[in-house]
């Protein structure tokens, strides 16, 4: 049995802590700014603006939108001030909700992917089980805090999602957006929540069914749970499938209520399922070093590199269809969305290709890379952080616009949540035994070897 | 003379070849071929043969239809005859780019896979109308034959063949 150490537990209360202590700081600062504020980092950013049109100063039309620009400020100073002080109040909420969605993301797609080998009856991954169950404990905490957000959300104690303003959907106010008011049959408050909160209970029905049975399998005496798990699984992954695109639409690209993509759910589960399996096989790798895994071997490390490798070509066949097609025909309700993308977030939007795609696909192409820790680790830190900054460009856009910032704020957040999860995920593990002995498929698991490789650290790594 | 004697072993089982395999090279004999209907996983580690550079040379074809296909559309879209792409005649071949990309990914995949395969038929000496070098028939149906070299052992081999489950042994001369 796995003991979760003490060292490990202080880390991630110390996370916890230092992620609450800085949420709880940008909160009180984006709470407490002024319309001065907001004035102060307008001028500031202007000045940004004139160093860069320096460098193209021969170019009169620059400098010509460069003084308009300047009279805009002057005439409608006010109103651009208080459109960028609505913006700096969303910026911890924002910034709270891309960790959220994106901790909460990982751990649902890891239920998905463990729902998926049950239903495939996979050989391969049965040493994998308890890892993977270990790792969807933390979906219990991070819905329950989604919970309290789509809840405050809805009362409106932020102003993440544009069309829960005030007038969207009345004719008589000179806030009635007629585009917005169409999609009022989806984009209405109760319905936005009751929704959010069937999908989260869904979800975590299926975990906490599916946990408690898989326990019961290894002591079981015939196959008949087994059994049960498996059309349990089936009900999930359909529930899944329909939700996942579903919360997604509410929860993302709602933040843009224009614009729209109809594979963005595909999307959406691309870039959350490639950093689930990268989560799987950091866990499987930080565990088997400890000794706590040694029936895990390399092929299974293999395999889960195969699995990022294979997503990350899928996320950027799916990134590129969304982009191709609307860059092809570019049609102005459209092409806002990537114009946005494209002028105020420029590095993040192309370093992201290079992250999510080039740099894995390229490390991760040879069969041996594939199998060696080290490799699978680097290529991994590269994929979540590639991936995290998907998800912000998914959502920062549409909430705090070109006042976005990396900074206390987010790097905070991503600590409160990877407190959360190392703690929820590692106490579970300690609580099962580490092996699922009562799964059928479990011995091919264990001799489990793909033929073009050589097994090297079975004999090394097991003597911590 | 002796040295063109073979011992031709048949098997009709993969597992069971692929274990004779490793018996045979134990015991120092060179192995000279082993004729399979179908592909045995493990067996070429299992003869001692050099891992294949088909990736490599896949890796090499594919960049080579991947710069074909960059120079194909700027040659065809812009270089010889520029065209409005999209409704944006920037005729730039880099603000076009994205257009491309599908003709980019196909030249890549279709220089890979067919460049690979005929290099593996070159590799293998395998044309069309050429006379099939297996020696016998049967492995192409349900045998797996064994090929090792007699060098005035004739005895000793036959029992170790036999030892391993071979389920015919026979020696001919080689030509």
């Amino acid at each position: 049995m796995y003991q979760f150490s003490s060292k490990l537990k202080i880390f991630s209360i110390a996370l916890f802590i230092l992620g609450l202590l800085g949420t709880g700081w940008s909160f009180y600062n984006g709470s407490t700014a002024t319309i001065e504020d907001a004035k102060t980092a307008i001028a500031s950013k202007h000045d940004d603006g004139h160093h860069g049109n320096k460098n193209v100063d021969s170019h009169k039309e620059t400098k010509h939108a460069d003084s308009d620009q300047h009279e805009d400020v002057h005439a409608q100073g006010d109103e651009h001030a208080e459109h960028v002080l609505h913006q700096m109040k969303n910026r911890p909420w924002s910034a709270f909700y891309v960790a959220l969605l994106f901790f909460l993301g990982v751990t649902l797609l890891v239920l998905a992917f463990y729902a998926a080998q049950r239903v495939a009856q996979a050989g391969w991954s049965i040493v994998l089980f308890r890892v993977m169950e270990a790792i969807t404990a933390n979906l219990l905490p991070v819905s329950i805090i989604m919970v309290i957000v789509i809840v405050l959300t809805g009362m409106h104690f932020n102003h993440l999602f544009t069309w829960m303003g005030e007038g969207v959907f009345d004719k008589a106010s000179e806030n009635y957006d007629p585009i917005v008011a169409g999609k009022a049959w989806w984009l209405n408050v109760p319905g936005w929540m009751i929704r959010g909160i069937i999908y989260l209970i869904g979800w975590n029905a299926y975990r906490w069914f599916i946990r408690k049975n898989s326990i019961a399998e290894d002591t079981a005496t015939s196959i008949k749970i087994y059994k049960r798990n498996y059309n349990v699984s089936v009900i999930f992954l359909v529930f899944f499938m329909a939700t996942e695109s579903m919360a997604a639409w509410d929860w993302i690209m709602g933040l843009d209520p224009h614009w729209f993509s109809t594979l963005f759910g595909w999307y959406v589960l691309a870039t959350l399922l490639v950093s689930a399996l990268t989560t799987i096989a950091f866990v499987t790798i930080y565990l088997r070093s400890k000794g706590y895994l040694p029936k895990v071997n390399d092929s299974h490390i293999h395999d889960l590199a195969k699995f990022m490798f294979g997503f990350s070509v899928f996320w950027t066949y799916l990134w590129f269809a969304q982009f191709m097609l609307i860059w092809y025909a570019d049609m102005p309700e459209e092409t806002t969305y990537f114009l946005m993308r494209f002028n105020e977030y420029k590095t993040l939007f192309l370093s992201m290709v290079v992250m999510n795609f080039a740099f894995p696909v390229l490390l991760l192409l040879n069969s041996d890379f594939k199998s060696r820790p080290w490799f699978v680790i680097i290529g991994g830190v590269v994929i979540l952080a590639g991936h995290y900054i998907d998800l912000f460009i998914m959502i920062m856009p549409g909430t705090v616009g070109e006042s976005w910032g990396f900074g206390i704020p987010e790097l905070s957040a991503t600590f409160l949540f990877l407190g959360i999860f190392i703690y929820t995920v590692f106490s579970a593990f300690a609580k099962a035994d580490p092996v699922a002995k009562g799964n059928p498929f479990l011995h091919e698991s264990e001799h489990f070897h793909y033929y073009n490789i050589e097994h090297h650290s079975a004999g090394e790594e097991n003597h911590h | 003379m002796s040295s063109n004697k073979v011992v031709h072993a048949l098997y009709n089982d993969d597992e069971v070849v692929l274990e004779a395999v490793k018996k045979v090279k134990a015991a120092n004999h060179h192995i000279e071929e082993v004729f399979c209907p179908f592909p045995v996983h493990g067996l070429d580690k299992a003869m001692g043969l050099a891992p294949t550079r088909m990736a490599i040379t896949s890796f090499l074809y594919g960049i080579t239809g991947l710069s074909i296909a960059i120079w194909l559309t700027w040659y065809t879209m812009i270089g010889n005859w520029p065209q409005d792409i999209g409704g944006k005649p920037s005729f730039s071949w880099a603000e076009n780019m994205p257009a491309f990309v599908p003709i980019m990914f196909e030249l890549t995949v279709f220089f890979a896979a067919h460049l690979m395969v005929i290099t593996f038929y070159m590799r293998s000496r395998i044309w069309p109308f050429k006379k099939a070098e297996n020696p016998d028939p049967r492995t192409t149906d349900d045998h797996f034959l064994m090929e090792v070299p007699v060098h005035g052992n004739e005895e000793e081999l036959t029992n170790l063949l036999k030892e391993t489950g071979a389920v015919e042994i026979n020696i001919v001369d080689k030509h």
